[in-house]
């Protein structure tokens, strides 16, 4: 029986594989690390040591990528990914009395993943939202015109529905 | 027929005598005869104004115009709009450029009538998933008209002429770009668009490309002609799945019509578009680094020259422009670079897009010439600051740029009075600030966030900003030396002269435009330890007013034991306790304390 990580590791594969034939396929690193971190959630040393196999590319170099990038998590995340948004127009409109009210209510900092592996917390820089700021994104859903109680509220909800 | 059509007629004097009885009588009888008598209102109009071109005729739905109609025309009018919903196109009265186009559409909305739209003509117009949408509003003509009657030496001199020049903020001719890369022998060459629009708070291209990824596409198609190259790659953000989503659309459409890929349009030219997608790295809206991430490596610039247009992508000759300056291509070809450099300034022509938000009441998107005031755009055309409150700055070129007081409002918008002013045009966001915000702060928002985009290959950036942000922060926690401000406009200016790219030499900008135009709050925060705008937590003093209840909530929440008081009387609270984390300010339900 073919496991959900064979299934992963072999979408990965056929990936890298397609990336090979190209003209240039180590300038298609930063596109492997995406699809990596699309289907594992974040990027171990095992999938980049799995790249740099692949693709005949020093896993010190793809370590150097993956730390240089904001986009790319080299630890686990929880189950839902918060992402406040500090672009200005959020800063002016108190993005970050949002985030506070969030760090409190979930005691954690920024980049780290609460206890019960239900939060992760991130900054977004800017998510280009600016007419609904302050804005924070819960996965790929957008909540505008916040206040550090509706943050907290909404945080609730989720805590509810799991 | 389900669509009930209503016919006016203009029965102006000129009209009326342009226009014998005999079109009323061919209509009433054309639509008799095919019995549409009574489904279709008919009614007069007075003088419209355009009397060059009466009689006029004007159909809806739709506003359809059609101009010098005699009655011979009725038939055929009648036939092929009424019957079969196809206006007759020879005499419909259009205008042959492409700008403005939403005129027709929301023309009456103020914020939209004082707007000039080139870059985002088709935005909100056409489905920007559908090829034949674009394709109905001349899109792909430039191209075609490219590919079939000019050489390439003939498309850069017309985009030199044009007078365009680069929208992601520097302002470079474009034409010279273009010709730069031209001249460059190489069997192999590239053509790049900078869709990783970084800036905090701005949101141009993403809305550009999401509205119409057409123009996009066609600018680089006719960019690749003009400097011999076959291969266009878009390099956007990862943070915008649907322009993503739209261009891979658009990108497989235009394939599979023949507007790219081999032998476009039977010209014998080929050109092909690729997308590679960023990470989050803000230093890779830089050429350089830019050029370094499509490579797969990490995004650090590196010093020029030499510029991309010698030894860029793959130390190929390449040609780098921005989202909007790409857009801007097929008007210049369409209309021409006459029309378009009488639009604008002396030295910035055309239109520039600006993503408006803070303290403003019309958030959105504006595209206006290049001439038009701060003022206008926010007062006329933004509306102006929401809830009756007082306008402070306005935040031009994101972390680049920098903040201009009200005295600045009547700046003209272009490249060099902007960058007079000590701002930068920037690549277009726009934030207002009103009285609640503090400038310090404001500044210190964007050295963070400069500081931590730094790539750290320069050490004046690297370092340089470091050092300017803990100066900042110091003087926001109210912990500021005299001096400090002499420091950072000394560090500043070295960090700007010393940096390797636009990133370090721009990073001050912010810090050094507001102690130009806000140096008495930095001294407030430093010798009187006040924040006039209550923003610097650390300097707030709050104080128990009247309107105390005696509740005793703000005694039993505060964790210093700074508040002491009597149930039902008021109560007071010990500044040289108070740690300031405003927890009795936010537990207070009586409204009575106050910032001071």
């Amino acid at each position: 029986m073919e496991t959900t990580k064979d299934i992963r590791a072999a979408e990965l594969g056929e990936f890298m594989a397609r990336c090979r034939t190209s003209p240039r396929p180590e300038s298609h690193l930063i596109a492997i690390l995406h699809k990596a971190q699309s289907l594992y959630g974040y990027l171990s040393n095992a999938v980049m040591d799995e790249v740099s196999e692949a693709m005949n590319i020093p896993a010190a170099h793809i370590w150097g990528v993956a730390t240089f990038y904001h986009y790319f998590n080299l630890k686990p995340k929880g189950k839902h990914t918060i992402a406040v948004c500090l672009g200005t127009a959020c800063y002016v409109k108190g993005a970050e009395e949002v985030l506070e009210a969030i760090k409190e209510e979930l005691k954690i900092g920024m980049g780290e993943t609460t206890q019960d592996g239900l939060f992760t917390l991130q900054e977004a820089r800017c998510l280009g939202a600016c007419g609904l700021a302050p804005v924070v994104m819960i996965d790929e859903k957008i909540y505008g015109g916040l206040t550090p109680k509706k943050a907290v509220d909404i945080l609730k909800a989720y805590r509810k529905q799991r | 027929m389900a669509v009930r059509y209503q016919i006016t007629l203009c029965d102006g004097p000129t009209c009326m005598h342009k226009r014998s009885k005999e079109i009323d009588a061919a209509l009433e009888r054309e639509l008799a005869s095919r019995g549409l008598s009574g489904k279709v209102d008919i009614s007069l109009s007075g003088c419209l104004g355009m009397c060059a071109k009466g009689p006029i005729m004007i159909v809806n739905p739709g506003y359809t115009i059609y101009g010098g109609v005699s009655e011979n025309d009725i038939p055929e009018i009648v036939e092929k709009h009424l019957v079969r919903k196809q206006p007759v196109s020879r005499l419909i009265i259009e205008e042959d450029h492409l700008y403005n186009r939403f005129f027709r559409v929301f023309g009456d909305v103020n914020f939209f009538g004082r707007q000039m739209r080139i870059a985002l003509r088709n935005c909100g117009i056409i489905d920007p998933e559908n090829l034949d949408d674009y394709l109905s509003v001349r899109g792909y003509e430039a191209l075609a008209k490219v590919l079939s009657a000019m050489k390439p030496e003939d498309v850069i001199a017309e985009v030199k002429s044009s007078g365009l020049r680069g929208r992601g903020g520097a302002g470079f001719p474009t034409g010279l770009k273009w010709e730069l890369t031209a001249r460059e022998e190489s069997e192999e060459k590239y053509v790049i668009c900078n869709a990783d629009e970084g800036d905090p708070g701005a949101f141009m291209d993403r809305s550009t490309i999401e509205g119409d990824p057409f123009s996009v596409l066609e600018g680089m198609i006719v960019g690749g002609y003009a400097v011999g190259a076959h291969k266009g790659i878009i390099y956007i953000r990862a943070e915008y799945p649907l322009a993503v989503k739209r261009l891979e659309k658009a990108i497989e459409a235009s394939r599979n019509e023949g507007f790219l890929g081999t032998n476009i349009l039977d010209s014998g030219f080929s050109f092909d578009i690729e997308i590679r997608l960023g990470a989050g790295a803000f230093v890779c809206g830089e050429e350089t680094a830019l050029i370094h991430s499509i490579e797969g490596h990490r995004g650090m610039p590196r010093p020029r020259p030499p510029y991309p247009s010698v030894q860029g992508l793959f130390d190929k000759p390449t040609l780098i422009n921005n989202v909007e300056t790409w857009a801007n291509i097929p008007v210049i070809i369409l209309d021409g670079a006459a029309w378009f450099s009488s639009i604008g300034t002396e030295k910035s022509k055309g239109t520039k897009v600006f993503a408006i938000a803070g303290k403003i009441k019309n958030t959105g998107l504006v595209e206006v010439p290049m001439g038009t005031t701060l003022r206008q755009i926010i007062f006329d055309i933004g509306g102006g600051i929401p809830n009756g409150k007082k306008f402070k700055a306005v935040q031009t070129g994101g972390p680049s740029g920098g903040c201009l007081p009200e005295a600045y409002l009547d700046t003209k918008i272009d490249y060099e009075s902007l960058a007079q002013a000590g701002s930068i045009m920037g690549s277009g966001g726009m934030i207002v600030i009103d009285e609640d915000s503090c400038m310090v702060s404001i500044a210190r928002f964007f050295l963070e966030f400069t500081q931590n985009e730094s790539c750290g290959k320069c050490t004046p950036c690297r370092e340089g900003t470091k050092r300017m942000l803990e100066i900042l922060t110091r003087i926001t926690e109210g912990k500021g030396a005299e001096g400090d401000i002499e420091k950072l406009e000394r560090l500043g200016n070295m960090i700007k002269k010393a940096s390797l790219c636009g990133l370090g030499q721009s990073a001050p900008n912010p810090v050094l435009s507001t102690i130009r135009h806000f140096r008495d709050e930095y001294e407030e925060h430093i010798k009187e330890r006040k924040c006039r705008a209550h923003f610097c937590a650390r300097l707030v003093r709050y104080e128990i007013t009247d309107k105390c209840a005696g509740c005793a909530a703000c005694r039993k929440v505060c964790p210093a034991g700074a508040i002491s008081g009597i149930v039902k009387n008021r109560h007071e609270i010990d500044q040289a306790k108070c740690i300031k984390c405003g927890l009795c300010y936010k537990t207070c339900k009586f409204g009575a304390i106050n910032k001071v």
